[in-house]
């Protein structure tokens, strides 16, 4: 239907542009408009439709005391603020968020860099290391994380298993059930399934490194230790500052590892703003609390994201002269 | 977020090809070492998974980390069977992806196409829409929508409820990353195609839909995989029969805690399609994750 409608509208306004030339241009202003909203309606229809709308619904549910059916009537003004940011579970869970971010990149950026200056060089089987370092991010988080919440059960687990087996004792709750080792276990699984995206990222910046410079260096007597330290890092800054910021995004978001392994528990240690939120929503019909707690989450991811790319960001953009 | 430019342009890529060879050909027995340990430590839960599949739940519990013996089929086979909830959700999982996928493609090329190659006022302002849309993860509104979707929009447990926002949420990303795909296409040949009398919109069918070929597919695999693996969205609005892949194996896996290996096999069986997918997609994923890179 579509293909008819377009075609006969090629056609008219070229036989009509013949006729009247005087009026040509009019009509062809009108008739490139009409194209261009033909082109970016459904796109802007459907962004309307499931994010503007849902997020303007967000921030209006965050002001009213709100059950989820009928009318929002009970206006709290910024009651639901007040009671999500003095809320320590929320609290808490901003730390828990802000630790995973920061975790992340602590632990990926070294461990990511090593392996994709490992599988810079000519070796054998490398194009099967780079399937095999990459599984890990294919897999859904929710399977990876099944998985894994298999691997570490208590006692009958293989973890805990394999740490009997050389005399260590892993604790009796198991790593996931004890307050204390619980969040840094999820970071240490994140790391698992998302260390393969630094790699490969990591692999396609050293990719745009010209052979001309490592030539060169070879030449002036150059060790492989000092070739990377002095050209290769430096040279992987942009591609290492952007994955910064990807991940970033992603730690702030973390919602389907954590509801897997552990619900958010024991004891709320590993809550995350976007568990705390789907909570409260679903499970407990506070929905004006969910609203605020899903502008909070938003105002932060903002300013941090603001922050990373004024501070880290901008570099690039001086460096390069974009 | 204007961090996250493009292009996987296709002169770039070329280009990448041939630089691919590096100096310093190092095989140490001791690089050989670290990457055996590597691999080890990623694939070893993924295939400590695949086995546990073929043990028996006596033999996972009285010695977890050894090898199946005897091997057994049951636990995979239960899991295929043809009274098996694995299809549904399969079928589930492939619809929405294939959904998603098609509308995040379609509406995203034709939202590109004016945006990179039409000059109007109003253009970068427009363009801007899409690029503020990026700040807004679906996390963020997802209670909203859950109600939404299912007391305003009547799509409450259905393929389209999903389905549709799921594009939504991907098509600032897909735009941002088509529309300097289209750019770089030569200006030659629109002014080829006008003097062969063809109007924008025939150049548009023509000529650019074919010729962005690769970008259309780049973004469709991300968004097939982004919705093939999706958990959050669904939990919310899908139940029973209309569940997807993850959904079937989180609630599997609390159904049956006690069957260690049955969960075992259900979620290898649910991680096949994914794994299958990334590797006759490869090249696409890691091109499309490194043009969202590059600047």
């Amino acid at each position: 239907m579509t293909d008819t409608a377009v075609r006969s509208a090629d056609r008219a306004p070229a036989r009509s542009a013949d006729r009247r030339p005087e009026r040509r241009g009019r009509a062809a202003t009108w008739r490139k408009r009409a194209e261009i909203a033909l082109f970016v309606t459904p796109a802007l229809a459907l962004l309307v439709a499931f994010v503007v709308v849902p997020v303007a619904t967000a921030v209006q549910m965050s002001l009213y005391k709100w059950k989820g059916f009928g009318p929002m009537v009970d206006f709290v003004g910024l009651r639901n603020y007040v009671s999500v940011l003095t809320n320590e579970v929320f609290t808490d869970a901003v730390v828990h968020n802000l630790i995973i971010v920061v975790g992340s990149i602590v632990l990926q950026l070294p461990l990511g860099l090593a392996i994709a200056l490992l599988l810079n060089r000519k070796m054998w089987g490398q194009g099967l290391l780079r399937t095999i370092i990459f599984v890990p991010y294919v897999l859904a988080e929710v399977i990876a994380g099944v998985v894994w919440f298999q691997l570490l059960q208590p006692q009958y687990g293989v973890i805990d298993t394999m740490l009997a087996a050389v005399g260590l004792h892993g604790p009796d709750q198991g790593f996931l059930g004890t307050p204390e080792y619980a969040l840094w276990t999820v970071l240490v699984v994140l790391t698992w399934k998302y260390l393969g995206l630094a790699v490969i990222l990591f692999l396609a910046g050293l990719q745009g490194v010209p052979d001309e410079l490592y030539e060169a260096a070879q030449l002036d007597g150059a060790s492989w230790w000092q070739v990377q330290r002095r050209i290769t890092i430096p040279l992987l800054g942009p591609t290492m500052r952007t994955w910064g910021f990807l991940s970033m995004i992603g730690s702030l978001q973390l919602f389907d590892m954590v509801w897997i392994l552990t619900g958010g528990g024991p004891a709320n240690a590993t809550t995350t703003m976007a568990t705390f939120l789907v909570n409260e929503g679903t499970k407990r019909q506070n929905f004006g609390i969910a609203g605020a707690a899903s502008v909070v989450l938003f105002v932060i991811a903002l300013v941090l994201a603001l922050a990373y790319q004024k501070f880290i960001l901008s570099r690039d953009s001086k460096e390069e002269g974009r | 977020m204007s961090a996250v430019t493009t292009p996987a342009r296709p002169s770039a890529r070329t280009a990448d090809r041939g630089a691919r060879k590096k100096s310093f050909s190092g095989g140490s027995p001791l690089v050989y070492a670290i990457a055996l340990v590597v691999v080890a430590v990623t694939l070893g839960p993924v295939l400590y998974g695949v086995l546990g599949g073929f043990r028996t739940n006596a033999q996972l519990a009285e010695d977890p980390a050894g090898l199946p013996s005897p091997w057994v089929w049951d636990n995979y086979a239960g899991v295929l069977s043809a009274d098996s909830p694995f299809w549904g959700y399969f079928l589930n999982s492939t619809i929405i992806a294939v959904v998603t996928t098609a509308v995040v493609v379609v509406f995203g090329i034709m939202a590109a196409y004016p945006l990179a190659r039409y000059r109007f006022k109003g253009r970068e302002a427009l363009f801007m829409v899409f690029v503020i849309g990026l700040l807004f993860p679906a996390t963020v509104a997802i209670i909203p929508l859950f109600i939404l979707i299912t007391q305003n929009y009547h799509m409450g447990n259905t393929w389209w409820g999903v389905a549709l926002p799921q594009a939504a949420f991907a098509l600032p990303m897909t735009v941002v990353i088509l529309r300097p795909f289209l750019q770089a296409l030569p200006t030659e040949l629109e002014e080829a195609a006008q003097l062969d009398g063809a109007s924008r919109i025939g150049f548009f069918w023509r000529i650019l839909l074919p010729l962005s070929g690769p970008g259309m597919v780049t973004v469709g695999v991300l968004a097939f995989v982004g919705s093939w693996n999706a958990y959050l969205l669904p939990l919310l609005l899908l139940q029973g029969d209309m569940r997807t892949l993850p959904l079937g194996v989180a609630d599997f896996s609390t159904e049956h805690s006690a069957d260690t290996a049955g969960v075992f096999a259900f979620t290898t069986l649910a991680m096949i399609p994914a794994l299958v997918f990334f590797l006759a997609m490869q090249k696409r994923i890691v091109n499309g994750l490194q043009g969202a890179v590059k600047g």
